[in-house]
C-alpha cells in the first residue's frame, strides 16, 4: 500500500520568523514501528519542526509526506485526523476531570439514538474504551473516576500517553515526556513509549538527556541552526558523538 | 540515573484499581453537603427561636418567589464561572431585556397572549444578544470578563435608561402579570418557583450530563489543554455567555410579571447576590469545579437569613454583614482546597487521599 518507506516524511521544509531563519531545508522521516529521537541544542529548531509536523504552524516551504502522500495541514485537528497526535510536555490534561473525561475530551462518545443528538454521552463505552487502553499499555492508572488532580505526576503522565497513543494511528510525538518527572516514572514512560512503537506506530522522541535518548531509540537525527544535519544508529552512536554533532565539534574535526 | 530494562513490569501499578467510595461518604466530603448543613442550623436556629412563624406556608412562599429570579440567574453564572469567568452584567441585561419586552408587547397591541408572546420573543433576542456580546469580546477580543461585564453591566443600563428616558416601563400584559408574576400552581406553589425549578433541573442535566457540560468543566480547568485536543474554546465561551444572558432575559421577564415594571433603579446589586450564592454554593471562581445544586443552596442562605431576620426582630441589615462573611470564608476553604490540591493532593479534603500516590 505505502509507496515509501516512511510513514511521516518532511522535505526541504522553510520557516522564518522575520528575519531568522529557524528552519532551513530541513529533512526529517519517521519510520513505522521505530523510535526516532530527535535532539538538538536549545534553538536548533526541534520546537518549530515538530510545531509544523502536528499542524500547530505551517512552513514557508517544502512538503510533508504521510505514507508517501503528500498532506497540507493548516490545523493541528488535520493533522490529528491523519493519525498524528502529540504528548506535550506539560501534559494538557484537565485537572478537574477524571482520567476517562480526559481521554475522550474532544471526542466524546454520544448516546445512541435520540438523546445522543442532545448531547447526552455515552459513558459505559468511554469507559471500556479507556480502560482497554491503559491496559494495552499497562499504565499505572489507578482511579478512572477521580480528577487527574489528585493522582502523581507518573500517573497523569501515564494519562496523557495512553490518549494520545490511542488516538495516533501513525506517528506520536513525545515532546521531552520526561521533564518532570522522577527516576521510576521515567523508566516507566521509556516502557509506554516501547511499548507504543511495538504497537507500529511511529514515535519521534524529542528530549535533552543523551542517555535516555541512546536507550529509547532505534534511530537519532540530530539538528543543528534549523537543518538535521546528522542522522545515527542508535546502537552504533554514543554520547560523545551525539553531543559533538549538537554541538557542532564533528565539522570541525571533519573540516 | 540510567534507565535500563524495559521488562520489569510495576506490578504494583499495573492496571486500573479502582475504588469505589461510599456514597454516603462522598456526599459528606462534598463541599455542597456542608453548606446543606449550614443552611439546615441556620433554618434551625430560626425556627427555634420563632417555631410559629418561620415554616410557615406563607413565608415559605415568600422565600420562594425572592430567590426564583436569582436561581434563575444562578444557572447561567454557574456555567460562566465553572469556566474561570465572571458576568457583572447581569442586573443590567435583565433590565435591558424587559425593557425589549415592553417595546414588543405596546407594539403588538398591549394585551393578551400573542403581545406576551412577542415580549417574552423580544426579551429573550435581546438578553441572548448580550451574552453573545460578552462572550465574544471575552473569547475572540480577548478582554478580561470583569472588566467586559462591567462594561456591559454601565452601557446595558445606560442603553435602558436612554431607551426610556430614565422611567421604568410597566407595560407587562394582564395576563403574564395574573398567570406568571401572581400565578400559582395547585393553588399553592408560585408559577415563578415552578419556571426556577425547570431552569434548575434544565441547567443541572446541562452541566452534569451533556457535552456541552463536560466541556465547561474542561475550558474552566485547562483552557490550552482544551484548544491542543480540537476543541473550539472561543465558540464554547461565546456559547456559555449566551446562555447566561438567555437566563437573564427569562428572570427580566419574570421581574417584569412579578414587579410589573422594568425595575432600571432595582438591579445594581443582583450580580453581587447571584455570585455570592454561586461562590458559597461551592463553585470555584479559579474554574472547573461548581454544581448547579450548590449554587441553590447558595443562594437559599442569604434569603433565609434576611427572612429569619424580619421574623425574629433583628434588623435586616445584619443579613448583608453575614453574607459578606460567608462568601470570604466560602473563597477561603476553595483556595485552601486548591492549594492543598497543587501539593499533589495528599491533604485535599475533596478528593480521597487514598487516591495519591
Amino acid at each position: 500500500m505505502s509507496n515509501s518507506q516512511y510513514v511521516l516524511e518532511a522535505n526541504d521544509i522553510v520557516r522564518n520568523y522575520g528575519s531568522v531563519e529557524a528552519l532551513r531545508s530541513c529533512n526529517f522521516n519517521v519510520k513505522a514501528g521505530e523510535v526516532t529521537a530527535l535532539i538538538g541544542d536549545n534553538g536548533a529548531g526541534k520546537s518549530t519542526l515538530v510545531r509544523i509536523l502536528s499542524g500547530a504552524e505551517q512552513p514557508d516551504g517544502g512538503t510533508i509526506l504521510i505514507d508517501g502522500k503528500e498532506v497540507n495541514f493548516t490545523s493541528p485537528a488535520q493533522a490529528r485526523s491523519h493519525g498524528i497526535e502529540t504528548v506535550f510536555q506539560d501534559l494538557a490534561l484537565c485537572p478537574h476531570l477524571n482520567p476517562v473525561q480526559n481521554m475522550y475530551l474532544g471526542r466524546e462518545v454520544p448516546r445512541k439514538g435520540i438523546l445522543g443528538k442532545f448531547g447526552f454521552l455515552d459513558h459505559a463505552e468511554m469507559r471500556r474504551g479507556s480502560e482497554a487502553a491503559f491496559r494495552d499499555l499497562g499504565a499505572t492508572v489507578r482511579s478512572l473516576t477521580n480528577n487527574v488532580a489528585t493522582m502523581s505526576g507518573g500517573q497523569r503522565q501515564s494519562i496523557a500517553v495512553a490518549r494520545s497513543a490511542a488516538w495516533a494511528s501513525k506517528v506520536l510525538f513525545f515532546d521531552e515526556p520526561t521533564a518532570a518527572l522522577g527516576v521510576v516514572q521515567k523508566k516507566n514512560v521509556i516502557d509506554l513509549v516501547r511499548r507504543v512503537r511495538d504497537k507500529g506506530i511511529g514515535i519521534v522522541f524529542i528530549s535533552h538527556s543523551m542517555p535516555e535518548v541512546l536507550e529509547v531509540a532505534d534511530r537519532v537525527q540530530v539538528m543543528r541552526r534549523g537543518r538535521v544535519i546528522a542522522e545515527y544508529k542508535a546502537k552504533e552512536t554514543n554520547l560523545e558523538e551525539l553531543v559533538g554533532a549538537m554541538t557542532g565539534r564533528l565539522d570541525e574535526v571533519n573540516n | 540515573m540510567s534507565i535500563t530494562t524495559s521488562s520489569s513490569n510495576p506490578a504494583a501499578d499495573f492496571g486500573i484499581l479502582d475504588e469505589k467510595q461510599p456514597f454516603l461518604k462522598r456526599v459528606l466530603k462534598a463541599q455542597t453537603s456542608q453548606i446543606v448543613a449550614v443552611l439546615f442550623v441556620i433554618a434551625g436556629i430560626f425556627s427555634a427561636m420563632a417555631p410559629d412563624s418561620f415554616f410557615t406556608l406563607f413565608n415559605l412562599r415568600n422565600v420562594a418567589i425572592n430567590v426564583s429570579v436569582f436561581a434563575i440567574l444562578g444557572v447561567g453564572m454557574t456555567f460562566v464561572i465553572i469556566t474561570a469567568g465572571i458576568d457583572l452584567s447581569v442586573g443590567s441585561v435583565l433590565v435591558f431585556s424587559s425593557v425589549a419586552a415592553c417595546k414588543a408587547i405596546t407594539a403588538t397591541g398591549g394585551q393578551g397572549w400573542g403581545s406576551t408572546a412577542a415580549g417574552f420573543a423580544a426579551c429573550i433576542v435581546a438578553g441572548v444578544a448580550w451574552g453573545a456580546l460578552n462572550g465574544w469580546l471575552v473569547a475572540i477580543a480577548k478582554i478580561p470578563a470583569f472588566i467586559v461585564t462591567l462594561g456591559t453591566l454601565s452601557t446595558a443600563l445606560g442603553l435602558s435608561q436612554i431607551i426610556t428616558g430614565g422611567i421604568d416601563l410597566s407595560d407587562a400584559t394582564d395576563v403574564m402579570v395574573d398567570h406568571i408574576g401572581f400565578g400559582n400552581v395547585y393553588s399553592q406553589i408560585p408559577v415563578l418557583a415552578v419556571v426556577a425549578l425547570v431552569m434548575l433541573i434544565f441547567g443541572g442535566i446541562l452541566l452534569h450530563k451533556t457535552k456541552f457540560g463536560l466541556r465547561t468543566y474542561a475550558v474552566g480547568s485547562n483552557i490550552e489543554g482544551c484548544r491542543r485536543v480540537g476543541i473550539n474554546v472561543n465558540r464554547h465561551l461565546v456559547y456559555v455567555y449566551s446562555l447566561m444572558g438567555f437566563t437573564s432575559a427569562i428572570a427580566g421577564f419574570l421581574s417584569l410579571a412579578l414587579y410589573q415594571q422594568t425595575t432600571i433603579a432595582g438591579q445594581s446589586q443582583t450580580a453581587l447576590t447571584v455570585v455570592a450564592g454561586v461562590v458559597i454554593g461551592g463553585t470555584s471562581l479559579f474554574g472547573g469545579i461548581g454544581t448547579i445544586f450548590g449554587m441553590s443552596i447558595g443562594l437559599l442562605i442569604p434569603i433565609v437569613l434576611q427572612t429569619g431576620f424580619i421574623i425574629i426582630g433583628v434588623v435586616p441589615f445584619w443579613q448583608n454583614v453575614v453574607v459578606g462573611v460567608f462568601l470570604i470564608a466560602a473563597v477561603y476553604v476553595d483556595t485552601m482546597r486548591r492549594e492543598s490540591a497543587e501539593r499533589g493532593g495528599r491533604h485535599s479534603k475533596r478528593h480521597s487521599p487514598k487516591e495519591s500516590n
